[in-house]
Formats: structure tokens, sequence, C-alpha cells
């Protein structure tokens, strides 16, 4: 039912069962929140959120009150606002002061909302936070000296991803955000996924950051540094420079890497459409020699810890090949170096990735040989900007350029490895090719598309059904196995990626307030695929190439030798 | 886990309906019980079977003073920071406890001798300040007379 209340003075409309936060938002009233997160529980913590309501004796939390017919609401009055005020300048009591050296100066909601209720100085005296800095994690940094225990990490743990690892630990003054038994997080069951990092309005959590490092050995002699990116870095880095949400950047992106200094760009996309041909045979192969089905995809850092934490009995169900950063970094260290005469060890492969788990995947043990690392150093979406930012380069004023052989060309089935239900797209095109010798009619594969927790499409190839399942976030996994594996579901493949919508929302993604902004994303990857001609992996004219001239065929011994992966059960705290 | 505990657990479990969230505190408590402490293992199984991730019962855990994650020391001292004993300087015995021990509150001292922790009211307000070791009570408790209490303890178990 829609009602009118009144709001400073004036009418405006709500709906039963809203909230008062929601009613406002909807009528261009702004009230500030900090513990609000429109996708997760409200939880009415902070109490940044609130508003006067004439006849109830104290201030209510908009974001968890529902509106009722009756009220007669005030946002901004004195009152409040002197409310708001004094919470932060409590909040700002034990925060370190050092803003201007801070990883998150700029986009610090703490910083924000201080600025915006005009906090001009220190009102409560600064009593230091004794906790100590985690830096034992591959991949985050827990600074709780910055944390304001909105509790935001620990709902989108729970809630978004499923996993759980953090909850607040104590009470009181003694109370802090931590995981069981306070360990850090390199020995939790944490699988770096980074979404605690999205959800943070502080430097609390946040990646642990590489570009520095990337900066200084880009202008050593000795070294030759090769950068390779991720599908979804061409539609996401715009962001970060207030450009409209969803421009493909692809081009541009090229000219300024080599413009920062790297020796060869590559692009991350050739070798998805690589592993589609090997994920492809393994299938085939699996289904063929009636082996243990379904086999599940293996490209997702943050999933396979999962799995390895979570589900070791199904270790072996997991497609036992590395994952596309993996493999062109493989491919770089030992294929183009050959090919272009340089030691692999003097080859500095750095990764552009929408994601922070995948830090943690390039130092996994098997993902180095005798001491080099495949990738050497990864860095996230938002760091690419902050290094771009301190090249001083504007990427307006730049020319589009292709990327370097001999990876240069790529499918747009290989981009569609940015979203949720791209891998099993791209693997359906191509298992279609391999099993009839015809393109499919339709690539385009609309039921496995959108940001459904779990999807499923049944396709039937020359009179055989095969079913396919996308499950983003780990939360409807284990159901979904469990069906699979007690026959109700004939489902062969599953691909499984960590964050919600796949790695267009990744942990190490510009961070976002809405959910608009990965739709966009999305749109973007899929206007690519709508647009190019080359829509199947198999189709991919280097990846021919590198076929004849390395590979072979798909499940060759040389494409063992260089792209299986291991994975082994972990004991952690669960 | 040795077998033992192993078992145990599980014994503690059967008064209990499998992933019955409410269960949480009584299992913890009886754990305790038996233990003196909830350790990690504990804590794993307790998840398994009520099927709460751990974070979330360590966090209910160290919400209540009354849950140890450590094995409590051969000595356990518990000082009363009641009203009354609070009145006769408590804070000032803890303090001196504390110093003398070279531990803190919830702490056990290296040798696994002394454990240290606090408690609201014991109950024996007209003998303030009390403390009280291993359950029995000592009263109108000084510095002193507490030093000579932990010199007799360190002869005994020699």
């Amino acid at each position: 039912m829609i009602f009118t209340i009144e709001v400073n003075n004036k009418q405006i409309k709500a709906k039963t069962g809203e909230t008062i936060l929601s009613a406002l938002r909807r009528n261009g009233i702004d009230v500030p929140t900090l513990c609000y997160l429109p996708e997760l529980d409200a939880t009415g913590a902070c109490r940044i959120c609130v508003v006067e309501v004439e006849g109830k004796p104290q201030l209510v939390t908009s974001c968890s009150q529902p509106v009722e017919e009756w009220m007669k609401i005030f946002t901004h009055s004195p009152r409040v606002i002197q409310a708001r005020k004094t919470l932060i300048e409590l909040l700002l009591a034990n925060h370190p002061d050092d803003c201007l050296y801070c990883p998150c100066n700029g986009r610090c909601e703490l910083q924000h909302l201080a600025g915006e209720l005009n906090v001009r100085e220190r009102r409560f005296p600064n009593k230091k936070s004794p906790a100590r800095l985690d830096q034992t994690c591959s991949a985050l940094v827990w600074d709780p000296a910055k944390c304001i225990l909105c509790g935001r990490c620990v709902r989108s743990c729970d809630e978004i991803i499923g996993v759980s690892i953090l909850d607040l630990i104590r009470r009181g003054e003694k109370i802090s955000i931590g995981t069981t038994f306070e360990k850090p997080l390199n020995l939790s069951n944490c699988i770096t996924c980074g979404q605690c990092i999205q959800a943070c309005p502080t430097a609390a959590l946040r990646e642990k950051e590489a570009f520095a490092g990337v900066q200084e050995i880009l202008h050593k002699p000795s070294i030759f540094p090769v950068v390779q990116y991720s599908p979804v870095i061409s539609v996401s880095l715009a962001e970060e420079f207030g450009i409209k949400p969803g421009k493909d950047l692809q081009g541009i992106l090229n000219s300024v890497l080599r413009k920062i200094g790297f020796k060869k760009v590559f692009d991350i996309t050739f070798a998805a459409d690589v592993l589609v041909l090997e994920l492809a045979d393994t299938l085939l192969k699996r289904i063929a020699l009636g082996e243990k089905l379904p086999l599940i995809s293996s490209c997702c850092p943050g999933w396979v810890k999962y799995a390895e934490q979570y589900l070791p009995g199904n270790l072996d169900l997991l497609a036992p090949l590395k994952s596309p950063q993996q493999i062109m970094g493989k491919l770089i260290k030992r294929y183009y170096a050959d090919m272009q005469g340089i030691t692999p060890e003097d080859i500095v492969v750095t990764s552009v990735m929408p994601c922070t788990a995948k830090k943690f995947e390039a130092q996994r043990e098997e993902m180095s040989l005798q001491g080099t690392a495949e990738v050497d150093t990864v860095i996230t979406t938002r760091e690419l900007a902050k290094l771009i930012r301190l090249n001083g380069i504007d990427i307006n004023q730049l020319d589009e350029e292709m990327t370097d052989s001999p990876f240069a060309s790529r499918s747009t089935a290989g981009k569609l490895f940015g979203v949720s239900g791209g891998i099993v797209e791209a693997l359906i095109r191509t298992l279609h090719f391999r099993l009839t010798m015809k393109e499919i009619a339709n690539p385009k594969i609309t039921k496995i598309r959108g940001f459904k927790e779990k999807k499923e499409v049944y396709i039937n190839i020359e009179g055989k059904e095969y079913g396919f399942a996308a499950v983003s976030t780990v939360k409807a996994l284990p159901s979904l196995l469990d069906e699979i594996q007690s026959g109700k579901k004939n489902i062969q493949f599953i691909e499984v990626m960590a964050c919600p919508g796949g790695c267009i929302n990744g942990g190490g993604q510009p961070i976002q307030g809405n959910g608009e902004t990965s739709q966009l994303r999305a749109k973007a990857i899929y206007d690519i695929d709508d647009k190019e001609s080359i829509k199947a992996s198999h189709k991919n004219p280097a990846v021919f190439d590198l076929y004849q001239k390395l590979l072979q065929e798909p499940g060759s011994p040389m494409s063992s030798a260089l792209f299986t992966a291991v994975f082994n059960k972990r004991t952690v705290l669960l | 886990m040795n077998q033992s505990m192993d078992n145990e657990i599980d014994s503690i479990f059967q008064k209990h309906q499998r992933n019955q969230r409410e269960a949480l505190i009584p299992i913890l408590q009886d754990i305790q019980e038996q233990y003196g402490y909830i350790s990690e293992e504990a804590v794993q199984k307790v998840g398994l079977f009520l099927a709460i991730p751990t974070s979330k019962i360590y966090g209910v855990a160290t919400f209540y003073d009354q849950f140890h994650f450590q094995p409590k020391g051969k000595f356990h001292i518990t000082v009363c920071r009641g009203t009354t004993c609070h009145l006769e300087e408590s804070d000032n015995l803890l303090e001196e406890v504390s110093k003398y021990l070279k531990i803190s509150q919830s702490e056990v001292s290296r040798d696994g001798m002394f454990s240290l922790e606090t408690t609201t009211c014991m109950g024996a307000c007209g003998r303030a300040p009390v403390i009280s070791v291993n359950g029995n009570y000592y009263e109108q408790m000084t510095i002193d007379t507490f030093k000579e209490l932990i010199e007799s303890f360190k002869q005994r178990a020699l």
C-alpha cells in the first residue's frame, strides 16, 4: 500500500513494509549511512542514519525502522545533526589520524562523513588501539586500528559469500572483529575473495598492494617487464577515472600499459580460450571413460581454496587445470621466452586482475618451477588505476593499440569468463563443435546469464542431453552437489565463481555502491560478444597457432605438462 | 584430539539435538565443565554438530566471561571485584597479584602453575576482599598474605 508521510514539512509517498531510509532515498532525500549496505541485512548498529520522528522520545535508525503512516520526520534537524556529528567524533576517538598516508585516502566513508558533518577538531582524547596489523595473508591486509566495527565485512562474508570467517569477538570496549581463535588470516579459512574489502568503509580491510613494487622493476635494465590482464579489466577500469561504468577500454588499456613501461602486453582472454579447449577435452574424456562427474571449474582461486577446506572428498571433481592467469604466465615464461631467446628468470610477469584471490593463487607452491614463478606480481584493477595516476597518464589522450603476438587474438567466449555463466557458455560453444564439427546455431545461451546464485542449462547435442550449472558465491554449491550426486539432476559440468555475478564483481574491482554498476559491466562484456565475429575459443587463430606449434592437441602430454594443477586438502578451523 | 576426548564430547552431544543452534551455550558449558577450557578441536566439533561456522561460536563464547580458551593453571586464582571488595581496594590487590604472578587477567603463567581471572561477587562480602583458589575461599586478603599463600602452593607443588 502506498501512503503519504511528512518529511521536513513536505509530503512524500511511502510504501507499507519499507524502511524509513528506503522511502527517503526513493524521494531523493539523502541521509548518511555507515553500517548499512543495501544488499545486507540492516543492523542499525552505527546509528549515523538516525532521524527525528515527531512523538518519539528517541532518535530512530532509519535503515532498520519500518515507515508508518502517521510519521512526521525530520532528517536534518539540529538535534539529528548534532547526534550524527557526535557519533563520528566518538568513532574518531581511537582512529589513527593518518589519512594523508592511508591507502583509503579520498575514498574513505569515515573521512567523507567527518567532512560532511564539519568535524574540524578532535573532541575526545585519542586513545590508540593496541590491535596489531595482520599482514600474514598474501592477498589481504587487516588493519584493526582503522576498524570502526560497522560489521559490514562480517555480514558480507556471511550473507554474500557464505563462508563466514569473521565475527565480532568479545564485547564492550574490548570488542574487535576477528577470525576463530583470532588466527592470522593466512591460517584462517579466509578464501581471499576480497568481498570484505568491497564492504569496508575504511582501510581496515584492503588488498596487499603490490603496484609500488611493479613501478620499481619497470625501469631496471636487467628486467624484461611483461603485463597480462584479465578479460574484465577493460570494462571496469573506466570507472576509476570517472567515466560511465561499462565503457570498454580494451585498445586504450594496451597503450596505457605500454606507456607505463611494460615491454609486452598480453590479454589473459587468450589463455581463457586455451583453457576452454582443455576443459572441453577433459569433460569429454571423463564422460567417455565413465569417470567421476560433474567436472567443476577450477579457475577461481577463492573457490579452489574453499573446496580444499570444505570439500576435501570432492577435490577429484575439480578440473585438474590451471587458471587462465597461470596458463598465460606459464606460456610467457616457457614458450614466449624460448621463442624470443630471453631467460625466463629475467622476465617479470605482472598480472592485472579484478581479484584479490589471484594474489594468493600466484604464490601457491605448484605455481612456480624451480623457484621461478609463473606470475610474479598480481595487482588489482584499483591498483592499476593508482599506477596509471602515479605515471601521470591521461587515459583520454591515448590511441588504441593491439596486444602483442604471438597471443594477439582472442575470442569473445574467452571474454565471457568475466561473468558468471561465461565459462559454461564458452564451453558449450566449443563442445558443440567438438561433438558435431559444426558451430552451434545460437551461441547466445541466455539461461546461464544473469546474477542469480545458481543457474542451470540443458543442451541437446546430437540426441544426447548435457547439463551445465553456474554458481556464483559458494552458498548454492553444497545443495547442488548433493542433488547431482544423489542422481536428482543430470549435470556434467559446474562452473563456480566465488564473487557474486562472477569476476566483474571481484574483490579487486573499483569500489561500487550499487548493483547497477555490475549490470553495466556485464552488459559491456555481452555487447562485445554480440559485436565481434570470433565467438568461440576454438576459432581463435592464435590459439590454433599455439596448438600447431607447441601443444599439438588438447589433453596432449605437452599441455598436461604445462597446465596441470594440483589441489590438496587444507586443515583450518571451518 | 585424542580418542577419549573425542568420545567424551560425543557423549555431551547426546544430550542435545543436531543442528539446533540454541544448544550452543549449554554444550560449551558442558565442555568447559569437563576440560576446564574450550579447545580449538572442541569448537570445530561443535561447529560440525550444530552446523554453525566456528567464527560464530568463537564470537558467542568470547562475549561471555565464563568461557576460557586455554587450560587453566594448576592453581586457578579468582579475585573478587564486587562492590564491597572494591571498597576494600580489591583493584589494588588485583594489580599487585598480577604483578607478582607476572600474568594479566585470563592468562596462564608460563609454567602452567597459575591462572588469573576476576569475578563480580563471590557472596562473601562480610570478609572482603576475597579471592578463591581452585574453589576455596581466602578472606581479607592483603598482598602479603597472598604472597605467603602462593609460596605455600609452590611448596606443595614441588
